[in-house]
């Protein structure tokens, strides 16, 4: 059996840049702006970096294909450098990657760096792209919204929830996320909202609003990881390291088997379980203390809680409603204004959810820090809830 | 004995109201007004002749083992693909023997009539469908915009079960140019209604009708059905009074409920009246168009009993009204309309991957698997059932014919479509199988999950920078 993941790595650096409609910023200025504030937090020099991954979701509208952007962009040293794509996962992958390979003992230092340009589109809303030759052939041609409203459905005939009541839940989902974005001054939208508004606002794909929906930004995040004894060597305390991290890939059952009834995910749920066994997590929502999940849409934040098993089956309704996962809930969510408040650079999501978690467990979230965090829980799904991949990281203090 | 064995209809659910067609178009022919009264068929913007030609044949099978056909001939004036067997793609749609005979015939009002007779007169001993279907496009505030319809319809012929004898025909071929569409234009150009009324329908049908009856020995006066496609609203009382047909026999060419079809209207009206025939009734068919044809038939004892499950009065029944004239003119391409940067993603569709899935993209064939009996849909190479995933055990299992519900779906405003919102969502399938699916003709405020579905051939895609279309299967809610 093998031994996970735990405890064998940790942070030695990260930095994150902000994120927004960054019209001045090209993707490299992007990663220079996350890589100057991570090497300088690490402390070391970049000629220390032993290799890297490089995320980046999007090549068409964004940095080209292949690893070459990153070393180019932050003069790496001709180290070995691998690109990584999976849809909303591949931040997270990223990560992965350079956590993997310290692990392994292949590298002392490595660097996770994630990226995304996506207003250079010239409309809103995530790129139109191929779904590949096949797909295109007999895929709807279904956005991000109209893929996810979907689960709204699914989930409303499944616990007998109605319309309003659900619709409701969702705005609180946004609301939530909004107050905290307010205090986090690297957030694309900084401002409050109403529950009316989020409600009265118009259809993007019925029944997700506007409100509903995540934003869409520029943005990169980036980590450097090592183990704790070359950590503790280099003079650093209070250490963050992983606990777990793990990806769940649906392999076509969901879409073609009738044994998923589209009310919830069941990536989200094997990898959430692999994560907490990984961790060695027996009570879930009494042991995680934060969660940055993907809050892509209201509704797949909602349902996501159930998936998270930080609410029972039928009731994140109530729960969300009740305030649980607000900031001064039992399970705060998005703490840092989530995926609503940040948008949702493909590339540079996964690594910017646990920049959050490093800055908590550092004390060094300011407005928005949280009394007493003790492990964090990173969620990423990327695809659409009929197939989809979904990434999990845990991260905590290490002992 | 040869003659009609099934027949079968399909009339676009969507009927744009002459009114709002009026109101658009008086400001520049008041003439318009006069015209407008009642209803006509649109295609959605999924629909052409192809799509309807697939709809009209299944229909027909409703009442005919598809297993017996042995050809295949389509006949329009709006073929999608001017080099490309259009029939082929039908058959292939309608999952039909690969060694049918199929055929395209065009190029006339009266491609209909001469390709039935083609088929009566051929004496061959197994089943031939001939379907026909035309989807026409008009200049806004035309006559003809006002007076067309878009539908098809499907017949069969053979020497068994025969619904209506087939007693005689005669065509008069004559150039004679009332109107005509050259291979550069999208639009028919015609000449005076008065002159072809008087110089062609006047002069020209009696004497091949005249030849018909005489042929046969029948009477003028015992024809209970006569068939006159055209827009010309007296022309069919006008030719029956002079041929001494009774004005009862005049099947109407229903240009307030559906409007002319083209090429299509003789087959269309042919397949009305014998769904009203009694067993006994003579039946005149005509068809116009460089000269013209007739076609003299007669029900037999069948004609009662064999009947498809729509027919004319059922597509007719199923209708949805429209009033706005301008989405018709963007479906039509009559307006030069801003459809969005998405609406400019490429479109290409890769002909060799086309191929290798036509299975699934045109024939709707999914896979059952001999091991644990999953139903699957598309079929991949490892059963999906995780209890299973056994390695190519699965044999082919057809869609098309499979009525489902709508497990989950939604309205999607920010996605690219010709008429927002999309409408998609999962639909599960009477008997297993699950797919993702666009959703078409829906009305706003009708689906839901649990909602009953049929499958339909549409167009999937335009690829307007290659004059390539493709098609796939959506599912429209059962009302």
């Amino acid at each position: 059996m093998a031994s996970g993941i735990k405890d064998k790595v940790v942070i030695l650096g990260m930095g994150c840049s902000k994120f927004g409609e960054r019209w001045e910023s090209s993707p490299a200025d992007l990663m220079v702006e996350a890589f100057e504030e991570c090497i300088e937090d690490a402390g070391i020099e970049r000629n220390q970096i032993e290799a890297a991954w490089f995320g980046a979701g999007i090549d068409a509208f964004n940095v080209g294909a292949s690893a070459m952007p990153l070393a180019i962009a932050l003069r790496l040293n001709y180290i070995p450098v691998t690109k990584v794509e999976n849809m909303c996962a591949t931040g997270t992958e990223a990560f992965r990657g350079a956590v993997y390979a310290v692990a392994s003992g292949a590298c002392d230092i490595a660097l996770a760096l994630g990226v995304e340009k996506l207003k250079d589109t010239g409309y809103g809303g995530l790129p139109q792209r191929s779904r590949g030759v096949e797909n295109d052939m007999y895929w709807p041609n279904l956005s991000a919204p109209g893929a996810f409203a979907q689960l709204a459905s699914g989930y409303r005939v499944k616990h007998k929830v109605n319309k309003d009541d659900l619709k409701r839940a969702m705005a609180h989902v946004s609301v939530k996320s909004h107050a905290n974005g307010v205090k986090n001054p690297k957030a694309h939208l900084q401002r409050e909202i109403t529950e009316e508004q989020a409600i009265n606002a118009p259809y993007i794909a019925e029944p997700i609003g506007l409100f509903d929906c995540c934003g869409v930004s520029d943005g990169s995040a980036c980590a450097i990881v090592t183990t704790p004894e070359i950590a503790r060597s280099l003079g650093k305390e209070n250490l963050v390291s992983v606990k777990a991290l793990q990806l769940a890939v649906s392999n076509g059952t969901e879409s073609s088997h009738e044994s998923w009834d589209g009310s919830y995910l069941k990536t989200t749920r094997i990898a959430a379980q692999r994560a907490y066994d990984e961790a060695g997590i027996k009570n879930p929502k009494q042991e995680i203390t934060m969660t940055e999940v993907h809050d892509c849409f209201s509704i797949t934040e909602l349902v996501t809680m159930e998936d998270l098993q930080l609410a029972e089956e039928g009731k994140a309704v109530t729960d969300v409603l009740d305030g649980t996962f607000d900031a001064d809930g039992s399970n705060p969510c998005q703490i840092d204004g989530g995926l609503k408040c940040f948008g949702h650079p493909i590339g540079a999501s996964g690594l910017r959810m646990i920049y959050e978690n490093y800055l908590q467990f550092q004390g060094r979230a300011g407005a928005r820090q949280l009394p007493d965090p003790k492990l964090g829980l990173n969620h990423n799904l990327g695809g659409f809830p009929h197939q989809n991949i979904c990434s999990i990281s845990v991260i905590g203090p290490y002992n | 004995m040869i003659g009609i064995t099934a027949y079968g209809a399909y009339i676009p659910r969507a009927r744009l109201s002459k009114k709002a067609i009026a109101e658009a178009n008086a400001w520049f022919d008041a003439g318009l007004n006069l015209l407008a009264k009642g209803e006509r068929s649109i295609c959605n913007w999924d629909e052409d002749s192809i799509t309807m030609a697939v709809e009209a044949a299944t229909d027909c099978l409703t009442a005919l083992d598809k297993r017996s056909l042995s050809a295949l001939y389509m006949a329009s004036t709006t073929f999608p693909f001017l080099d490309r067997q259009n029939s082929v793609v039908v058959s292939e749609a309608l999952n039909l023997d690969r060694s049918l005979r199929s055929m395209d015939i065009g190029a006339s009002q009266r491609a209909a009539t001469s390709a039935l007779i083609s088929l009566l007169e051929a004496n061959s001993q197994g089943t031939a469908m001939l379907v026909a279907s035309e989807h026409r496009r008009t200049k806004a505030g035309s006559r003809s915009e006002m007076l067309w319809g878009d539908a098809a319809a499907a017949i069969t012929t053979g020497s068994e079960n025969i619904i209506a004898e087939f007693l005689g025909a005669e065509t008069l071929a004559e150039d004679f140019v009332d109107h005509y569409r050259g291979e550069d234009s999208s639009f028919n150009y015609d000449w005076e209604e008065r002159w072809i009324r008087d110089e062609g329908f006047m002069k020209t049908l009696p004497k091949v009708v005249a030849n018909v009856l005489e042929n046969a020995s029948v009477g003028a006066a015992d024809i209970k059905h006569f068939i006159l496609p055209t827009d010309q609203a007296r022309t069919p009382a006008a030719l029956a009074k002079k041929l001494g047909i009774n004005a009862e026999a005049i099947i109407d060419n229903q240009i307030a409920t559906v409007g002319v079809v083209g090429a299509a209207q003789a087959i269309l009206l042919l397949a009305k009246a014998l769904q009203n025939a009694a067993p006994g009734d003579l039946m005149l068919v005509t068809g116009f168009g460089q000269g013209c044809d007739a076609i003299l038939l007669r029900a037999t004892e069948l004609v009662s009993s064999i009947k498809p499950k729509l027919g004319v009065n059922g597509a007719i029944s199923r209708r949805r009204e429209d009033t706005n004239y301008n989405r018709f003119m963007s479906f039509n391409n009559l307006v030069e309309k801003d459809i969005g940067k998405r609406g400019e993603a490429d479109k290409q569709t890769f002909l060799s991957g086309y191929n290798r899935r036509k299975d699934l993209l045109t024939a709707f064939l999914g896979g059952k698997c001999r091991e644990c009996g999953t139903v699957q849909i598309p079929r991949d190479k490892y059963c999906v059932n995780p209890e299973c995933n056994a390695l190519e055990s699965q044999d082919d299992y057809p869609f098309s014919d499979k009525n489902g519900k709508v497990a989950t779906w939604t309205a999607d405003r920010l996605t690219f479509d010709w008429n927002p919102p999309a409408y998609f969502g999962m639909v599960e399938f009477e008997g297993g199988g699950k797919l993702m699916m666009d959703f078409t003709d829906v009305a706003e405020g009708t689906i839901e999950s649990g909602s009953k579905i049929a499958v339909h051939f549409r167009i999937k895609q335009f690829d307007t920078q290659r004059g390539f279309r493709k098609y796939f299967w959506k599912a429209s809610i059962e009302e």
